[in-house]
């Protein structure tokens, strides 16, 4: 009879390490398997997080490592809030977050609705309209530059074959006013196919025996959409704007290759701005202090949300 | 016999050679952006691979993020780059930082003379501090920014005789920046067959350095000083007087009438692609694209033309690019590095440099009566080079240019408060900046 791995290693393993082993409890052993990992996350996600709640009480910076590192206390907080080109980058960002998600939301939740609907070709169109978050953001940035270019894009093209006029006529990555819609665009055509899906995976999980009793019961379409699929893909909608709210309120690479945060401030996120603060002006007790802000922001925000989908989730 | 005596020579100088290049030969990493010239380069350097035995190999970074990757390199101590085409502005960190090998013994042990050089480039490429003969770099590539136009356009005798009625002067090369932005104007939305054109491609880029490198070749013109010409670091009232303000608004004023729409963060490969494409009149840009304007089957071939940046109302000046060359101090194979810059540093290879594409900042090769000829360019040239400014170089030059970045950017192209907000502002971050130094 062969010896099974387990049996093998147990008899290689020398005595003494087995007789320790062996007067180890079901506990010790199970945090003998999770040490690694909790050393981990102190190492690469606890320790950086308190160094950097340290750093932002400071005046360092790291590109001038032989200068004296002073203790300013609340300084670099008092002067983030008071700036009112952190407050219009907030703005911005605000501005972003809120008609990313209305609008993918919507255009989404309608599209799962039609590939709900059993059809030719419904894989087919499935896979096409997934697409573009397969792309790369900083593929899409450049793409969507092009295409809004004044001259040559094809955006403006299409816009003006609507509405009359020349193409070159508006720029919309070059205007302070039509640059932050130019970035709620390209985020909503890559994005909304990923809020489609969960939109599709909750619609699926609704009984079709549900509807059958509403039939019999003579609702109407109109009346089974509003009591019976909003309320039960509702979780699922809530999940969709929780992740694209963390994923924006972070989005960088799609909006510095598409407009580099410009024209002027108007499209600076705060990540954008976190970026230059820390990695362009190396200022980096105050871009510590930022980062710790903009933290607490989302990780509020985002405790308050998951609460309140816990308690949709338990109707 | 005289057959037999040159075989026996060659063959023990190429023995000699062997040998020494056996014992010695080392594989050296050249920095420096990726544009043209350093295709150029390239080229270049396989003489001296050949000659020396030294292997070349080259380490290129786009220009936007080119000063990000290089100063994060030479700030960290790192030894990826033997020898750096660094920009003319880091000449004061590299020197005070000791990122790069002073150069004077060196120099003087080789008979390598700065005098033989531009002044202009060696004060701007090479020492630190400025007019102190302390070297830290070989002026390497000669650049300045200057105009390129539309040669055939401008010649229409219909858009000549249209301009003259509007205007009442001839459309040529203007003498003035007011004369360069009423072109600009001109051209501005005109249909020339069949396409929309515009007047100008200017800097507006934000990220890097563009808007800066653009708006300083209206700001010098206008009577914009980096700092009191007796006093170091004294800048109000130089930065933002009221000659600088007015450069400003010049500059404003040129976005909004005559660069293309949606130019609002171009920098030289926008420029070059808009110039080339036909859509502009006429493009700001350093020099080092003129070779390949003319070689351009578009726009080459005597449709374009150059002319240095025009004066304005206190004076003619241009902003200096270019760089020099220099060894990294962190490098392990500096002799081999100097060996590169002492072959680079001859008469014979600054020509061929030249021939290749490159510009070449040695007094042999630019004075020589050729030269203005050369290429149609080549005058405009000359003549830009006599008139540059350039960009602090302070050890600190990262952190004065982003503010300068941001407040000319959101003003010109963001349209955000004025032009004396802006400048105002600009001298409370320099200040500021200078402050941290502990220069003020």
């Amino acid at each position: 009879m062969t010896a099974s791995p387990i049996t093998k290693a147990a008899q290689h393993t020398p005595d003494g390490i087995a007789k320790k082993i062996r007067g180890l409890s079901d506990r010790s052993i199970a945090w003998i398997f999770v040490a690694p990992t909790i050393f981990l996350l102190l190492a690469v996600n606890i320790f950086p997080l308190i160094w950097t709640i340290r750093l932002s009480f400071t005046n360092y910076r790291v590109n001038r490592p032989n200068k004296e590192v002073e203790w300013v206390g609340l300084r670099n907080y008092e002067r983030i809030l008071n700036d009112p080109d952190i407050w219009h980058t907030m703005q911005a960002t605000a501005h972003f977050l809120f008609w990313t998600i209305l609008i993918q939301v919507l255009i989404g939740f309608a599209l799962a609705y039609l590939i709900n609907n059993k059809f030719k070709g419904n894989d087919l169109w499935t896979t096409i309209i997934v697409f573009p978050m397969m792309l790369s953001p900083a593929v899409v940035g450049n793409f969507w530059t092009f295409l809004y270019q004044p001259q040559i894009g094809l955006f403006n093209y299409v816009v003006t074959f609507f509405t009359g006029g020349d193409p070159a006529d508006f720029s919309m990555i070059g205007d302070v006013y039509l640059a932050p819609w130019a970035i709620i665009i390209a985020d909503t055509w890559m994005w909304t196919p990923f809020v489609m899906l969960i939109c599709l995976a909750g619609l699926r999980s609704i009984p079709d025996s549900i509807y059958e009793a509403a039939e019999c019961d003579r609702a109407s379409k109109w009346r089974q959409f509003w009591t019976i699929t909003i309320p039960m893909a509702l979780p699922f909608l809530m999940l969709a704007v929780l992740f694209r709210g963390i994923e924006n309120f972070k989005m960088f690479d799609l909006v510095v290759q598409l407009t580099g945060g410009g024209p002027g401030n108007t499209t600076t996120l705060t990540s954008i701005d976190l970026k230059r603060e820390a990695f362009e002006k190396w200022r980096t007790g105050y871009s510590s202090a930022y980062a710790v802000i903009l933290f607490v922001t989302v990780f509020g925000l985002a405790s308050i949300y998951v609460k309140a989908l816990n308690k949709v989730k338990e109707r | 016999m005289k057959t037999k005596m040159m075989t026996t020579v060659a063959a023990g100088a190429i023995l000699a050679s062997g040998l020494s290049t056996a014992a010695q030969a080392e594989d050296l990493t050249l920095c420096w952006a990726a544009w043209d010239p350093a295709n150029a380069l390239i080229e270049l350097s396989k003489d001296f691979e050949e000659q020396s035995g030294h292997n070349m190999s080259f380490e290129f970074v786009p220009w936007t993020s080119f000063a990000d990757r290089m100063l994060n390199e030479l700030n960290s101590g790192g030894q990826l780059c033997d020898l750096m085409i660094g920009d003319s502005q880091w000449i004061g960190g590299g020197a005070e930082n000791g990122h790069y090998v002073k150069l004077n013994d060196f120099f003087d042990a080789n008979g390598i003379s700065m005098d033989d050089f531009i002044p202009a480039t060696v004060t701007g490429y090479s020492e630190w501090p400025k007019n102190t003969p302390n070297y830290y770099a070989l002026p390497a590539f000669g650049d300045v920014v200057g105009w390129t136009y539309r040669k055939d356009w401008f010649d229409r005798p219909e858009l000549k005789a249209e301009f003259k009625e509007t205007y009442g002067r001839d459309l040529g090369v203007p003498a003035s920046l007011g004369e360069l932005k009423d072109i600009a104007e001109f051209f501005q939305g005109r249909d020339i067959d069949g396409t929309t054109v515009y007047g100008a491609a200017i800097y507006t880029e934000r990220g890097s350095e563009g808007i800066t490198m653009g708006v300083t070749n209206a700001l010098y013109n206008y009577g914009f000083l980096y700092e009191n010409p007796d006093q170091p670091y004294d800048l109000d009232g130089f930065v933002n007087s009221a000659g600088a303000v007015e450069g400003l608004e010049f500059y404003k004023e040129l976005y909004d009438v005559g660069a293309p729409p949606g130019s609002s963060n171009w920098y030289m490969g926008e420029n070059i692609d808009a110039y080339r494409s036909g859509q502009v009149a006429m493009q700001m840009n350093f020099a080092f694209i003129w070779p390949g304007v003319e070689a351009d089957e578009n726009v080459g071939s005597g449709k374009s033309g150059y002319f240095p940046n025009p004066a304005g109302p206190t004076g003619q000046f241009a902003q200096l690019g270019g760089q020099g060359i220099s060894v990294v101090s962190y490098s392990e194979k500096q002799d081999a590095a100097l060996e590169y810059i002492q072959w680079f540093a001859q008469p014979e290879v600054q020509a061929k440099w030249w021939e290749l594409g490159g510009y070449s900042a040695l007094k042999a090769v630019v004075e020589d009566p050729s030269f203005a000829t050369s290429q149609p360019y080549a005058q405009t040239f000359l003549d830009s080079m006599a008139i540059v400014k350039d960009f602090w170089a302070e050890p600190a030059y990262a952190d004065l240019l982003i503010p300068m970045q941001e407040r000319i950017h959101n003003y010109v192209v963001a349209g955000d408060g004025t032009a004396q907000d802006a400048l105002d502002g600009l001298v409370r971050d320099w200040v500021e900046v200078f402050e941290d130094e502990g220069k003020l």
